[in-house]
């Protein structure tokens, strides 16, 4: 193993495996490092169908996916380290980084002209999401239960209580009913689902799971095991009415509650974080405010599918291929993207018109029959509905970008 | 006269999830309503008539790199028969090495359907 490379990637799933590829078919030097015993990242425990619709242009598991990414990466014979675990990044100069990193051989100290960063996202766990009670066996995030049941075969529990109605918890209440397991059922803080209507079809009402919309899990409690939860309704501010209390019995609670970019590592080697997505501030090259350092996949910003996981991915590999080559990002003047009316989030956050730029943006609230509109390059959407379980994805042109003075608005407006 | 019945669905075929509406007069669809493209009327007829799905699981491997293997029907099986075939999968166990397409179980069930591994192991 050598010491010096163009490019380190660090995460083995979707985001890192396409960055990878992409900086390999540009002639770029490139190790990949992965803390997990095996590449794939978190699709290899996916089972259900919905991954590659927009990528592969077919409906497959998260499984079949990967897979076929995997096998690519792995027959270009790109270099890898699994059960290898990056500590720090250390920004050496402008065109260099030092990566220290921990492997079943020793610690490694590594030299890099580029990083991508694709470590993914870390689940939200009980204490941030307001509960209390005993600390007792049968608590589980919605990745550790799949992690246990898909990939070890080992279920979880048999009384069910799963915490948060997005994709993940629904498609978790179907994994738990299909193999036997008793969803008493899914909990909801907000007065709408959070998932897709197509989830709460055939994951929850194929099989008669209740679903608590403005209810909360405001307390576990069991001697070693989950014996019971206690959930409360919430007012329209999301607080816990008093006198509202129910219990459930149950041996298990899952916690299905979101996703927040898992950053430790960059965050130490500097990088700026923007609060509303938790990820880096960065630019359309996805490079993040230090030089060098390229962020992609769910370690940018929590996406709804992996086709755009993996384009990120490509996407991070183009921005480093264009440092390595230059020394530098060749962007003479960066424009800030700008939240308008009804855009919670929106990345990149700048653009410079030496390429088209995809960007992502997520909405406040859920609306119909809008326009995004970006007024300062007079480009206009239309699109029937928006919700914020719904990312928005749209090119901008660079010669629209040209346009431009020093920021461009994006705005959803009803459309008249 | 033959009694009239209306069935309210979300479609699941895309993550539109248009409500549409059918009518029935005995057992003859009269009127689809609310859907906005065609895959979407073939789905409402179906799942009015007889629900299908695609089924997912794991079974048992011995040898492999992970104790399981994921699988699912290679097409929507009727819908009354997931238990069944749960049942049934759950007592399979297959050996190292299985690759991805691989078929585990032919025509399970009668259905015509193949469950298929779409992991290796």
């Amino acid at each position: 193993m050598q010491n010096e490379y163009d490019v380190v990637v660090i995460g083995g799933g979707p985001a890192g495996l396409a960055a990878a590829i992409k900086s390999k078919e540009l002639g770029l030097n490139v190790l990949l490092i992965e803390n997990r015993e095996f590449l794939g990242g978190i699709p290899i425990q996916c089972v259900h169908p919905g991954f590659g619709l927009h990528y592969f242009r077919e409906d497959l598991t998260g499984t079949e996916f990967i897979h076929r990414i995997l096998k690519k990466f792995l027959d270009m014979g790109i270099e890898y380290h699994t059960n290898a675990h990056v500590t720090e990044i250390i920004p050496h100069s402008y065109r260099h980084k030092i990566l220290k990193v921990v492997t079943d051989k020793g610690i490694l100290k590594l030299m890099a002209k580029a990083v991508i960063y694709a470590t993914g996202a870390r689940e939200r766990h009980m204490f941030e999401i307001g509960i209390t009670g005993h600390r007792v066996a049968g608590i589980y995030t919605a990745g550790e239960a799949q992690t246990m049941m898909d990939i070890y075969g080992i279920m979880p529990g048999k009384e069910i209580v799963i915490v948060g109605s997005g994709d993940v918890g629904l498609i978790m209440a179907r994994r738990f009913t299909l193999e036997g397991a008793h969803v008493k059922a899914v909990i909801e803080l907000m007065p709408y689902p959070g998932g897709l209507t197509r989830n709460i079809v055939q994951c929850l009402e194929d099989f008669g799971i209740p679903l608590y919309l403005s209810h909360a899990v405001t307390r576990v409690e069991g001697k070693k095991r989950v014996e019971k939860v206690i959930i409360t309704k919430v007012d329209e501010n999301l607080r816990p009415v008093p006198g509202t209390e129910e219990e459930l019995e149950c041996d298990t609670v899952v916690l299905a509650a979101g996703l927040v970019p898992y950053l430790k590592v960059i965050e130490k080697a500097g990088v700026i974080i923007d609060p509303a997505t938790k990820g880096p501030v960065v630019n359309s090259y996805l490079e993040t405010s230090v030089p060098g350092i390229f962020v992609a996949g769910n370690a940018l910003v929590i996406n709804d599918l992996v086709d755009y996981v993996v384009e990120q991915g490509e996407e991070a590999a183009m921005g480093a291929y264009e440092f390595v080559r230059n020394g530098g990002l060749p962007a003479l003047r960066w424009r800030k993207l700008v939240k308008g009316r009804n855009v919670r989030l929106l990345v990149p956050h700048y653009v410079s018109d030496t390429k088209d730029v995809m960007i992502y943006a997520r909405v406040k609230k859920p609306e119909e029959n809008v326009k995004v509109r970006f007024p300062e390059i007079g480009k206009e959407i239309r699109l029937p509905f928006v919700k914020p379980s719904e990312m928005i994805r749209i090119k901008l042109r660079k010669t629209d970008i040209a346009k431009a003075g020093d920021k461009i608005t994006m705005e959803v407006v009803p459309n008249e | 006269m033959s009694e009239v019945r209306k069935f309210k669905l979300t479609c699941i075929i895309c993550p539109l999830g248009c409500n549409i509406e059918v009518i029935m007069e005995g057992d003859r669809i009269v009127r689809v309503t609310g859907c906005t493209c065609p895959r979407g009327e073939e789905y409402a007829v179906q799942e009015v008539m007889a629900p299908k799905r695609v089924v997912m699981s794991v079974v048992k491997v011995k040898g492999g790199m992970f104790p399981t293997v994921s699988v699912k029907t290679d097409k929507p099986v009727p819908k009354e028969l997931i238990p069944e075939i749960m049942k049934e999968l759950a007592s399979v166990e297959v050996e190292a090495p299985v690759h991805i397409g691989q078929v585990i179980i032919e025509n399970i069930l009668g259905t015509g359907a193949n469950i298929v591994a779409t992991r290796p192991a």
